[in-house]
């Protein structure tokens, strides 16, 4: 499994990785995603392998990276770290952060390397389940994760419906690709190869948190002092090895759920924490549990999220769509037939994620204090910056400025819609589902003969109906209960 | 004086077309109606050439779940009114006009020119008053960048004043 990873050249793209990584997590606004989006242009010059080593490095340590921020500033440096907050920081607060930052990242280690070991075992699984599907089954697997969108935990349900809904649209930008027929291109030419994924999820991240931080100018971070991150204590083991194991399996079952993603993952580790906890009073006090709840959960969710990525191609979270789109680039289809033709290639990523998570660990225990410093740098220095790299990286891919106005636009598009209540990332999953979704559906229509009724006679797609319905109706059901 | 008045404006109910949830349920509707009327513009594939659905159907499809969706949650928005946004500050604005600038500049006179100006524009206005920082933000490092991409990526950027001087 590790055979590919022995080279020198993979080593270091792995250990840049996880500092870029880390880097990327510790700044509130950036992150993985945005990261990985804004270094996909640079992975052109790497060989297949190491751009996907790459990028998942920068994923499990940019998942963890936000811990950092969340625990000393009270600033979750990732959505994924927001419920680390709720007990890093009071805990911190108390003179603990050095015991919060351990904890942090002993159960984001654990948390990341079982579910490396959940990606290994179960992946291979899914993949040849996906030999039985079909153009309906993949239509309806799609659908699936498509109503997932309901339950990514930020935002209304609907209105992460009408996101996805719009994602799917732009990806009808453009030729259509069975009959070549324009759509929505207005006469402009650069249009008609339609709308390409990075301009959008750059403008969506990076440009909109840059409109999002220029109305923040005058917040002020309180940040706790940390002299140096310790190991957890036997009696904190003793208290939280039960919850870090079950938030890791937690986690790992969210991010195999086409589009949820750690977000999710460490709320539910964190509630199913507390509901666990023989001290749930302590919770939102400075909980040793709240934090390897959290952080054991959203860093578990980085392998799961990878399982239906490779193995089917559908995106488990905002940051596997990026890494979805550096596999096309690279010229690799995810699916079952990865599995058949390249498995050294998969294994050589799998061995790179479980390595990562143990880079974190070193880089994380030994430079906390270091990567903390880095939200020191003020904003009106740092964000002109991305600016220009984010620019750059958008113009590279296809050498049209007319991506960079594009990204301008999702930019400020991305700002208005976060300021409503509309999360952006059911943009970016359904972007990238919009091509599989549409060219699904109408492939199973000629060979249904138009006939829609077909689609339920084929068991495992109306398995993935009924399992879409269950996803719309959860929100509904949760809030009922929420609300008696 | 004028927090006693903002606080009275805050406690007014405005009238339905000045609330956020009306304003964003009316853009998606305009937005999703004109889209949806040039999908009728789309070339049809002939009878005797289609198979499945013609291209024009699938948008079709999205916009009118689009606007399905956008009325249930303007419809909702009566029974739990969204929460009222803090007015959008000057540098918002700023950083907005600043963009409308890196479009004009690097469409008429250079790439490389307007990274530095949006750079230096957005830095300037955020609050950095040495020019050390500004030059930096606004010219080392842009540069660093463009040679960055030049160099490792063998990208060529667009002609201009400034990126002319390089090339040729």
């Amino acid at each position: 499994m590790m055979a590919p990873l022995f080279s020198s050249k993979l080593l270091i793209v792995l250990i840049f990785g996880t500092l870029f990584g880390l880097i990327l997590g510790v700044l509130p606004g950036l992150g993985p995603t945005t990261g990985g989006a804004l270094i996909l242009p640079f992975t052109m010059t790497l060989d297949p392998l190491s751009a996907i080593v790459l990028l998942t490095s920068i994923y499990c340590a940019g998942t963890y990276g936000g811990a950092i921020t969340a625990v000393l500033i009270n600033t979750p440096g990732t959505p994924a770290a927001a419920a680390t907050c709720l007990d890093g920081y009071p805990l911190a607060q108390k003179g603990e952060a050095g015991r919060a930052l351990g904890m942090a990242t002993v159960s984001s280690t654990v948390g990341g390397i079982f579910s490396v070991i959940v990606l290994v075992f179960f992946a291979p699984v899914l993949a040849k389940l996906a030999y039985e599907f079909g153009q309906p089954e993949y239509f309806a697997l799609a659908i699936f994760g498509l109503t997932m969108l309901a339950s990514i935990g930020e935002g209304s349900p609907i209105k992460n419906l009408i996101a996805g809904a719009f994602g799917i649209l732009i990806s009808t930008i453009g030729k259509d690709f069975m009959t070549s027929i324009d759509r929505f291109t207005y006469g402009i030419n650069e249009l008609s190869v339609g709308i390409g994924f990075i301009p959008v999820v750059v403008g969506l991240f990076a440009i909109s948190e840059m409109l999002t931080q220029s109305t923040l100018l005058d917040q002020v971070f309180k940040r706790v002092a940390l002299k140096a991150v310790k190991l957890p204590s036997l009696n904190d083991y003793k208290k939280t090895w039960k919850t870090i194991l079950r938030s890791s399996g937690i986690g790992s079952f969210i991010g195999v759920l086409p589009a949820e993603g750690g977000t999710v993952a460490s709320l539910i580790g964190y509630s199913e924490a507390k509901r666990f906890s023989k001290e749930p009073e302590e919770f939102g006090k400075g909980s040793i549990e709240g934090i390897a709840g959290a952080e054991a959960a959203n860093n578990a969710a980085t392998g799961g999220a990878m399982v239906p990525t490779l193995a089917l191609g559908i995106p488990g979270s905002a940051t596997t769509a990026v890494i979805l789109t550096g596999l096309i680039i690279h010229g690799v289809r995810p699916g079952p037939d990865l599995f058949r033709e390249q498995p050294d290639f998969l294994y050589g990523i799998f061995g790179a994620m479980l390595i990562a998570n143990i880079l974190f660990f070193i880089f994380g225990f030994f430079g906390a204090k270091l990567f903390a410093r880095i939200t020191l740098v003020p904003n009106k220095i740092l964000w002109p910056m991305i600016f220009a790299v984010s620019v750059c990286g958008t113009y590279s891919l296809s050498q049209s400025i007319i991506d960079v106005w594009i990204m301008l636009f999702f930019g400020v598009l991305g700002f208005f819609m976060r300021r409503f209540g509309f999360s952006v990332v059911p943009v970016i999953i359904g972007l990238i589902l919009g091509e599989l979704v549409e060219g699904t559906l109408r492939q199973s229509l000629v060979i249904f003969d138009g006939n829609w009724i077909m689609f339920l006679t084929r068991p495992i797609a109306l398995t993935f109906f009924i399992l879409s319905l269950i996803a719309l109706a959860f929100p509904l059901l949760r809030s009922k209960k929420q609300k008696n | 004086m004028n927090n006693v008045r903002n606080k009275k404006r805050a406690n007014q109910s405005l009238p339905f077309f000045f609330k956020d949830e009306f304003k964003v349920f009316f853009v998606i509707i305009l937005v999703s109606t004109i889209l949806l009327v040039t999908t009728f513009t789309f070339d049809k594939v002939p009878p005797i050439l289609n198979r499945g659905i013609q291209p024009a159907t699938f948008p079709k499809g999205l916009l009118v779940l689009i606007m399905f969706l956008t009325t249930i949650i303007y419809y909702l928005s009566f029974k739990n009114p969204w929460k009222k946004e803090k007015k959008l500050p000057k540098p918002f604005f700023l950083t907005i006009l600043s963009f409308i600038f890196f479009i004009v500049i690097s469409k008429t006179l250079d790439f490389f020119l307007a990274i530095s100006v949006l750079s230096i524009f957005v830095s300037y206005n955020w609050g950095e008053k040495r020019i050390s920082y500004l030059l930096l933000v606004g010219i080392l490092f842009p540069l660093i960048v463009f040679i960055f991409f030049e160099m490792i990526l063998g990208l060529r950027f667009p002609p201009g004043i400034i990126t002319n001087l390089y090339y040729y």
